[in-house]
């Protein structure tokens, strides 16, 4: 990626600014005129490269309070289906394979969101009947740490 | 939250207009003045109800990779060791959890050989040598947005 595009993403990365002309302000920090921002944003989102451009809520405050991180042991064979039953699951937005590791047997890892812990085991007795898997647990969040924006490209200060 | 806050964020949720005024385009769909999208817009952002307006980048479209760390922290050395790890600028979201493995956090890296590296350090720094790098095998669902 070229400098120009590099000095877009990290002029961006970290948010729109609160004002009516966000992208002018974001133009000048990344030094490109506002029309070419605006262009190569779009472009970005046709190719993928900008998954979605919008807002990003604070779940508590939307409503859903209380989030679960299900973890899944799934033979390989039936992953496919798992997965597809989980991704069509409302509660659930993210679900990953991701490797396990001695003593943690769960290959499958769902984030659940809801308005309850009640919520989030029902969501995932759901899951769990439909799907067969009865070999899971839920990991609830206890705090919150750290929550921020990726940093891309990130400018070494060492 | 009324009805036409509810409908401003469905929108801005998925679609942020990409012009030059874009309170102007999301007031014209809302049937509403430039004024009154932004000025609802920013109660939203300043009652914590938005977190942020921008992109969500592809980590691996921009060439960088991610993954998630998994942590067994002494129960009474959690928020200390949790202060450490959210202290490094690559980790990007860091929970505890109610489990053995009490601490869970996503890092991203401009390359995958950063990764090792940069979990070596947070093991010495923290003291903590029980973690594992957890990297996404395959990705089958990823959405972030609410319905009101």
């Amino acid at each position: 990626m070229d400098e120009n595009r590099i000095g877009i993403v990290r002029a961006i990365q970290g948010g729109l600014p609160l004002t009516k002309t966000p992208f002018a302000e974001i133009a000048e920090k990344a030094g490109v005129a506002e029309d070419d921002l605006l262009r190569r944003i779009r472009a970005w989102k046709d190719d993928g490269t900008i998954r979605r451009f919008g807002a990003i809520l604070r779940h508590r405050e939307a409503g859903y309070s209380v989030n679960a991180m299900g973890v899944w042991n799934v033979p390989p064979e039936r992953i496919e289906d798992f997965a597809r039953e989980a991704a069509s699951c409302e509660a659930v937005s993210h679900c990953y394979q991701r490797p396990r590791f001695a003593g943690f047997p769960y290959n499958l890892y769902t984030m659940i969101h809801g308005k309850s812990r009640e919520e989030c085991e029902l969501a995932a007795r759901d899951i769990s009947g439909r799907t067969g898997i009865t070999d899971y647990e839920l990991l609830f969040t206890t705090e919150e740490f750290k929550k921020s924006p990726p940093v891309y490209f990130a400018e070494e200060t060492e | 939250m009324d009805d036409l806050d509810r409908r401003l964020l469905n929108i801005i949720q998925s679609d942020f207009p990409i012009v030059s005024r874009p309170y102007a385009a999301l007031g014209e769909a809302l049937g509403v003045s430039e004024d009154e999208a932004f000025a609802r817009t920013k109660k939203l952002v300043e009652s914590g109800v938005i977190r942020r307006i921008g992109p969500a980048f592809d980590t691996r479209k921009l060439g960088h990779s991610s993954v998630l760390v998994a942590a067994k922290v002494p129960t009474d050395r959690l928020a200390e060791v949790a202060e450490i790890v959210s202290s490094f600028p690559q980790v990007t979201h860091n929970y505890g959890r109610d489990h053995e493995y009490n601490l869970w956090f996503t890092l991203i890296c401009r390359d995958e050989s950063e990764i090792e590296s940069l979990v070596s350090r947070i093991r010495t720094e923290t003291g903590v040598s029980d973690m594992h790098i957890l990297p996404a095998e395959r990705l089958f669902k990823l959405r972030v947005e609410f319905e009101f």
